[in-house]
């Protein structure tokens, strides 16, 4: 079956969760992963959105992170301060997914301007959940397509701390999570380095060299010393993906 | 004490020109219609407080109702950016916008401080950007563990302005769904106005949960039946997503989106929302 590099990287992402993850959901690729792992391996994974909507199971991917069958289909839907005093900080939940404008070889992100934070070329939506999401989930994934005007040496702007400057600046800032796990793009797979935390990629997506991941990444990127190939998608993935994009294509009415 | 009013007459008496004006609903409930009522009233200078300021605060800033903006969060969700917005702040169009920037976490702490009435709001913030570019981030110690901890002042609006389910006869007002940050919103605020989809006898059959404002912490009600459009109301009518996909398109363009203000906005009135709501109901 053949597939495009978004269904790998929306795939890719949903292997990463399991039936014991609490996952916290952001719009667009994560919630298609996570609610792709619930209707796949992972049955009785649980959902939350920043809406407070807990443990839900939408039919469709919602447009939103409040639409009315995050509520309608959850177990229970919480205030947005109960959310984020009670629910987020206590370590309960264990793994975030983010999305981000940029992102530097330490995983830190920016979501919030390109160019100066004062007269910006381009104003981003901001912060929302995400630095309180990173400081507290207990992993991260992150998904972004890969190219040179994401993978940057420098940020414009730091939104979400990721590893920092590197080499156990996380811990050294007091903080007991690990921070991102993997950064899952549309050409392979990144982990940080045991030691450094640099981004170290340790997967390719079949039929990608790693000249196309250099060319893709402003920073001189490392590669592991046992560097695998990504499992491509299985039918019975692409099956549920496509249906679940099907349904939610007639229920947004999008084009 | 809760007084049943017009969306004119309340939006008359509780919003002046350079409030701080919070605008609550995540998602769900956001007050369409009395943003629209604001902007017919030719508001200027406001201070406009919202969590994700949504299409509602796009067309506010694109109508020039708005001198300042504190958020945590403005895109359009799903679809992109908000381009009034954007356009505000990348070229002062149709005036300068000065931002007031946090994360989620803290303005919902913030609410919750000015909700206790409070004078900040205390939490375990995470490293960051914002605090370089927001003076208002600061810390404090714990006297008991020595723990430094993130300090926001607390959110106490001049007037919270919030689009309901239901009020009963005595104007208690009954919300249902993702409450998001309302309760708080409307208790921190210095008065608070509310649009409602209907008015029942009383709440019969409710759960003992339920979020209920009691009738004395509401200064105003408005009946305005699909008053959140497009936006949606939990039990009465859904989120009306191509029209938020629509909005891109609308948006992106001064002439298209003032057209578009013209005839929606300026020449209608909160009556047109019961028809559009029925649309996608």
């Amino acid at each position: 079956m053949t597939y495009t590099p978004d269904e790998l990287m929306t795939v890719a992402a949903a292997r990463c969760v399991g039936n014991d993850d609490v996952c916290f959901v952001g719009i667009g690729l994560p919630s298609a992963a996570c609610n792709l792992a619930r209707l796949t391996h992972a049955p009785r994974i649980t959902l939350i959105y920043e809406s407070g909507t807990i443990a839900t199971r939408p039919s469709v991917l919602p447009l939103s992170i409040g639409d009315g069958e995050l509520c309608a289909t959850a177990l229970t839907t919480v205030s947005v301060p109960e959310f984020f005093r009670y629910w987020l900080p206590s370590g309960r939940i264990s793994v975030g997914f983010l999305g981000a404008a940029q992102i530097d070889r330490f995983a830190n992100l920016n979501s919030t301007v390109i160019g100066p934070y004062d007269r910006p070329a381009v104003r981003l939506p901001g912060a929302g959940g995400a630095p309180e999401m990173a400081a507290a989930c207990q992993r991260i994934f992150i998904i972004i397509p890969h190219s040179r005007r994401a993978f940057r040496t420098r940020l414009d702007f730091l939104t979400t701390l990721g590893h920092g400057d590197g080499s156990g600046h996380r811990a050294r800032l007091g903080l007991t999570t690990a921070g991102p796990a993997k950064v899952i793009t549309d050409l392979c797979v990144m982990e940080p380095d045991d030691r450094t935390q640099e981004l170290t990629v340790t997967s390719l997506h079949p039929g990608i060299s790693k000249a196309q991941v250099e060319a893709a990444t402003e920073w001189p990127v490392r590669f592991a010393a046992d560097l695998a190939e990504t499992r491509p998608p299985e039918p019975c993935e692409l099956e549920v993906l496509r249906a679940l994009r099907a349904r939610t294509s007639e229920a947004h009415g999008a084009t | 004490m809760a007084r049943f009013c017009s969306l004119q007459e309340a939006v008359e008496g509780a919003v002046h020109d350079g409030d701080v004006v919070a605008m609550e609903g995540f998602t769900h409930l956001i007050p369409f219609a009395a943003g629209h009522e604001m902007i017919r009233q030719g508001r200027r200078g406001l201070t406009l407080v919202r969590m994700t300021p949504d299409l509602i605060y796009d067309q506010l800033i694109g109508a020039g109702c708005a001198a300042r903006l504190v958020f945590s969060w403005g895109g359009n969700p799903g679809v992109g950016s908000l381009h009034r917005l954007r356009d505000a702040v990348e070229h002062d169009w149709p005036r300068p916008l000065a931002l007031e920037e946090y994360s989620h976490a803290a303005m919902a702490c913030a609410y919750d401080a000015g909700a206790a009435h409070l004078p900040f709001a205390m939490f375990r913030g995470a490293p960051g950007g914002l605090a370089a570019v927001n003076p208002n981030f600061r810390s404090v110690v714990c006297p008991f563990t020595g723990e430094t901890l993130t300090a926001i002042p607390s959110l106490q609006p001049d007037v919270t302005v919030i689009h309901a389910q239901r009020a009963d006869r005595e104007g208690n007002v009954m919300i249902e769904g993702i409450i998001g940050v309302q309760k708080e919103a409307v208790l921190a605020a210095r008065r608070a106005i509310v649009t409602v989809e209907e008015v029942v006898e009383r709440f019969d059959g409710r759960q003992p949960n339920a979020c209920i404002l009691p009738h004395w912490t509401v200064h105003a009600i408005a009946v305005v039946p699909g008053g959140a459009f497009p936006s949606y109301a939990y039990g009465y009518y859904p989120r009306d997503n191509p029209f938020y996909l629509a909005w891109d398109d609308i948006s992106r363009d001064r002439e298209t989106f003032r057209s578009w203000l013209d005839e929606h906005v300026i020449k209608a009135g909160p009556d047109a929302f019961a028809a559009r709501a029925r649309q996608v109901a």
